[in-house]
């Protein structure tokens, strides 16, 4: 089944590019490290996927480009054909003239409306073309006017008009300083509309992306294309085919649907967040090995203690005992820092996976009390290494790993709203202060939610 | 893309204008080797066919044929703008895209607002519409003026007024000069608080420049030069610091080291506009995010290198512990980063700031201004012009003193004890 991928704004169109190079350019690779014929089978179900095959030419990404000025779509499209292993449908973009100014109401309700019918007419056109559509896969980011705005309001368009295909949504948090200075209010306003409309929301924080940029790539001035990269690269081991079950003799077919199946069971709870390890330069490839017991630990306490990459973690953070009088669903029990999860999946890729133990992810204290662990966890594996790394573990989450940044937004944006400043740019564009505040009363349902796991 | 038009207004304004174009194309010229006109041109020229023989049709794609500003001239006294017309920049200026008269406004804002405000209308409206006729995607006006003088800051608002009301929907950015203490204009105080008042109400974005700071800049990168102290802080052949190289080969005006400031100041503030970057920032994105409440949209810049270069990373936040932001801003940094840099440099940096700092130099002005308005001096050559009332005095000074109460209010927010408003509830 096939993903058709919608690349909303500067970065979203940014993001998609390296997400597709990455993406093929771990097909071709000859760094498989298992048979001929198990990397042919990975190579013609990544094909599939992402890409639409022509009869002579390079594979054509199955993808839509979205944006409101032209300069990035230009970029995109041009470096993505020079690459020669793949590029993009020729026809297959929407730009504008203006850009959208940072303006949520401007993405909205001004462009949304605008061009609904052109964009939608793309979609289409790219979904007729997969023989069986698993879903959407939109990237965007929450601080800008375009893929904030526009892109709140095309999910919406996608849930109207596919109403039985999955939407994923990519959203990318921004710095927490300084790039957009209304970029709270665009978040509060691109979440809140969202959560309505999509089946979930895969983060990725550009202050943690660029940490393991100087962390562990060892990246020196580290620019936009850096951390995009980092992010194609996690992306990636999501999204490349694995086995779903044990003895799996194909691969899994419906990669969108199994991850909302397994990672979504209550619609308040969609906010995903995504670890990978290890990662390193390229460069230092050849020099390292790595043990799954040892990875497995390592990423086992990532998610306990709430740890954004492999070094750093808080060692002493231990889950909760269970068995105690005090009851269930109280979370006062539970020591502090301690990353409550509702489901989480790992996906391993590499050498020998299929003797590795997880046992300790099925441990029941890493989970809430309404959910076992047989339905809160699950593993996908392949033999098939990826992007060069001989072992690579990914683990997508469901937890409170969102918790504090949501906070942190939607604190910094009442703040703000309480003074009422930039309102009128949006109120200019027909978002009033009510929609505001609903937007700040959806997410603080979120927010309790989360929090009383 | 979309495009900008410039509308110079009064000697000041033209001169720093004609400064801006001539940058312009010397920055387009490094860039783009190819002569292709391109998205990045388009922004700010227009390509036409002049094989045919004086205006002929627009070419949007292919070779440069003859490149035209998307500039309006205006001006009530000749000699500026005929210095421009038979100047080497004579070929970028459509000849249609004047508005000139003989006898100049006489330092009067009242002369240039009421009765060339009124005798010009029709003809700077028509002209304004040829100009957006020409553009497909029209996003902002610039408009480059002193508040000095009479026709810069008279005719100059009058159009700012204009391009409320006929284009609402397009951007204007003003870019005022205002005169130092020692101005050798004597009403030149009643002439900046009255334009100041339609700043206030019809201007998305100002960015105030006055003429005292430029002075100091020039002296300070002169006396660098002089003391030898040159190497990595001061280019010799920037485009910031000389005319070397550029149009005019005559010995350098005392005014055009200070215009060339300005109009790198331009060239920079639409250089994510013009070409790509890994994160760009347009225009609009200026207003949206510097301007929190309508009448608060004055904008400080500074520009670097003129003296150090500074460490373009990302994003910026090495300036954060010195700076006083309001409560409900603590962050409020807007980043843009584009891939090309001016010429003759490897980085530069340019600051918009909207901040209370600019709030001396609008008490300074109220202040000469009520020196004379005390002692109604020279009033009477206002007043003698139809439709001038003392009205008019009197509601422009309170429109300054409300912004400057505006401005006080914020400064009050500082130091004191921070108490977040506290967010809502949600019944579990």
């Amino acid at each position: 089944m096939s993903i058709v991928t919608v690349q909303l704004g500067q970065c979203g169109n940014q993001i998609g590019r390296e997400v597709f190079n990455t993406i093929c350019s771990d097909a071709r690779g000859a760094h498989g490290l298992c048979s001929k014929k198990e990397n042919e089978s990975y190579h013609d179900t990544c094909k599939e996927r992402f890409f639409f095959e022509e009869e002579s030419e390079v594979p054509v990404a199955r993808a839509v480009l979205v944006d409101m000025e032209p300069k990035v779509i230009g970029q995109t499209l041009s470096m993505a054909a020079r690459s020669g292993c793949w590029k993009y449908d020729g026809h297959s973009h929407f730009c504008q003239k203006q850009g959208s100014g940072n303006n949520w109401a401007n993405g909205y309700s001004v462009h949304g409306p605008r061009h609904k019918e052109a964009i939608m007419n793309l979609v289409q056109k790219e979904a007729e073309k997969c023989d069986r559509l698993s879903g959407f896969f939109t990237i965007m980011s929450m601080a800008g006017g375009t893929g904030s705005g526009l892109g709140a309001f095309v999910t919406q368009c996608l849930r109207d008009a596919f109403p039985t295909s999955f939407i994923l949504n990519h959203v990318i948090w921004p710095y927490g300083t300084g790039e957009v200075i209304v970029q709270n209010y665009n978040s509060v306003l691109t979440l809140s509309h969202l959560y309505q409309s999509s089946d979930a929301l895969l983060v990725h924080e550009n202050d943690v992306i660029h940490k393991i940029c100087a962390q562990l790539m060892n990246i020196k001035q580290i620019s936009f294309r850096d951390v995009n990269q980092v992010i194609a690269h996690q992306l990636g081991s999501v999204f490349q085919p694995t086995y779903a079950g044990e003895g799996g003799l194909l691969y899994s077919r419906n990669p969108l649907g199994d991850l909302m199946e397994t990672l979504v069971p209550h619609p308040e709870f969609k906010m995903l967040g995504l670890r990978n390890i290890p990662q390193m330069p390229e460069n230092s490839l050849a020099y390292s090995t790595f043990t799954w017991p040892g990875l497995i630990k390592h990423l086992r306490q990532m998610l306990i203690a709430n740890a954004k990459m492999e070094e750093g973690i808080d060692w002493q953070v231990r889950p909760p005992r269970l068995g105690s009088s005090i009851p269930s669903g109280c979370s006062t029990n539970k020591p502090l820092h301690f990353n409550t999860s509702i489901a989480n999946l790992v996906i391993l890729r590499g050498k020998d996976v299929h003797s590795v133990d997880l046992g300790s992810f099925w441990d029941p204290s890493l989970y809430t009390s309404w959910l076992n662990p047989q339905d809160a966890f699950h593993a996908w594996k392949t033999p098939r290494a990826f992007n060069k790394y001989e072992k690579s573990a990914s683990l997508v989450s469901n937890s409170q790993f969102l918790l504090k940044p949501l906070d942190n937004v939607v604190g910094k944006a009442w703040n703000m709203f309480a003074s009422k400043a930039y309102i009128h740019q949006y109120t200019k564009y027909g978002i009033e202060e009510e929609d505001f505040l609903d937007s700040f009363t959806a997410l603080e349902q979120v927010i309790s939610s989360y929090t009383i796991l | 893309m979309a495009q900008s038009v410039v509308v110079q207004v009064g000697q000041c304004g033209n001169q720093v204008g004609c400064r801006f174009w001539d940058l312009a194309l010397r920055e387009h010229a490094a860039v783009n080797k190819k002569g292709i006109y391109d998205e990045a041109l388009s922004s700010f020229f227009r390509n036409i066919d002049t094989r045919s023989g004086g205006d002929g049709p627009d070419i949007y794609k292919g070779k440069i044929c003859s490149l035209k500003a998307r500039a309006l001239l205006i001006d009530m006294e000749e000699g500026v703008v005929n210095e421009i017309l038979q100047g080497p920049l004579r070929d970028v200026f459509d000849s249609k895209q004047l508005i000139t008269d003989v006898s100049g406004s006489g330092n009067n804002w009242a002369v240039g607002h009421k009765v060339y405000g009124c005798q010009y209308r029709d003809d700077i409206v028509e002209k304004l519409r040829k100009n957006a006729e020409h553009c497909d995607c029209l996003q902002c006006f610039f408009i480059i003026h002193s508040m000095g003088g009479g026709t810069g800051s008279g005719l100059g608002t009058f159009v700012l007024n204009l391009l409320e009301d006929e284009f609402p929907e397009v951007y204007r950015f003003v870019t005022s000069v205002y005169p130092s203490g020692e101005d050798d204009v004597i009403t030149s105080p009643y002439n900046s608080v009255l334009a100041m008042k339609e700043l206030n109400e019809h201007a998305d974005c100002v960015l105030p420049i006055e003429n005292e700071s430029l002075f100091d800049i020039v002296n300070k990168i002169h006396q660098m030069i002089n003391s030898g102290k040159l190497g990595s802080t001061v280019k010799q052949n920037s485009l910031v610091t000389s005319s070397a190289g550029s149009a005019k080969s005559v010995q350098e005006k005392p005014f055009d080291a200070m215009n060339n400031i300005v109009a790198n100041l331009l060239l920079n503030l639409t250089s994510s506009a013009r070409f790509e970057g890994s994160l760009n920032m347009d225009l609009n994105e200026i207003s949206m995010n510097l301007v929190p409440f309508p009448r608060l949209h004055y904008l400080v810049s500074s520009l670097t290198p003129l003296y150090t270069l500074a460490d373009v990373n990302v994003p910026s936040r090495r300036l954060k512990p010195s700076l006083h932001f309001v409560s409900w801003n603590q962050e409020g940094w807007k980043t843009g980063l584009c891939s090309v840099p001016p010429v003759g440099h490897s980085h530069s940096l340019l600051a918009l700031a909207n901040n209370t700092c600019v709030k001396p130099t609008f008490i300074e002005l109220k202040d000469r201004f009520m020196k004379l308005y005390k002692k109604k001096a020279h009033l009477h050559h206002y007043l003698h012009v139809d439709g001038m009332e003392q009205s008019c005095f009197s509601e422009a000074m309170s429109s300054l003193s409300d912004l400057i109460e505006e401005y006080n209010e914020l400064d009050a927010t500082k130091g004191g004890p921070r108490t977040d408003p506290s967010r809502l509830k949600i019944a579990v």
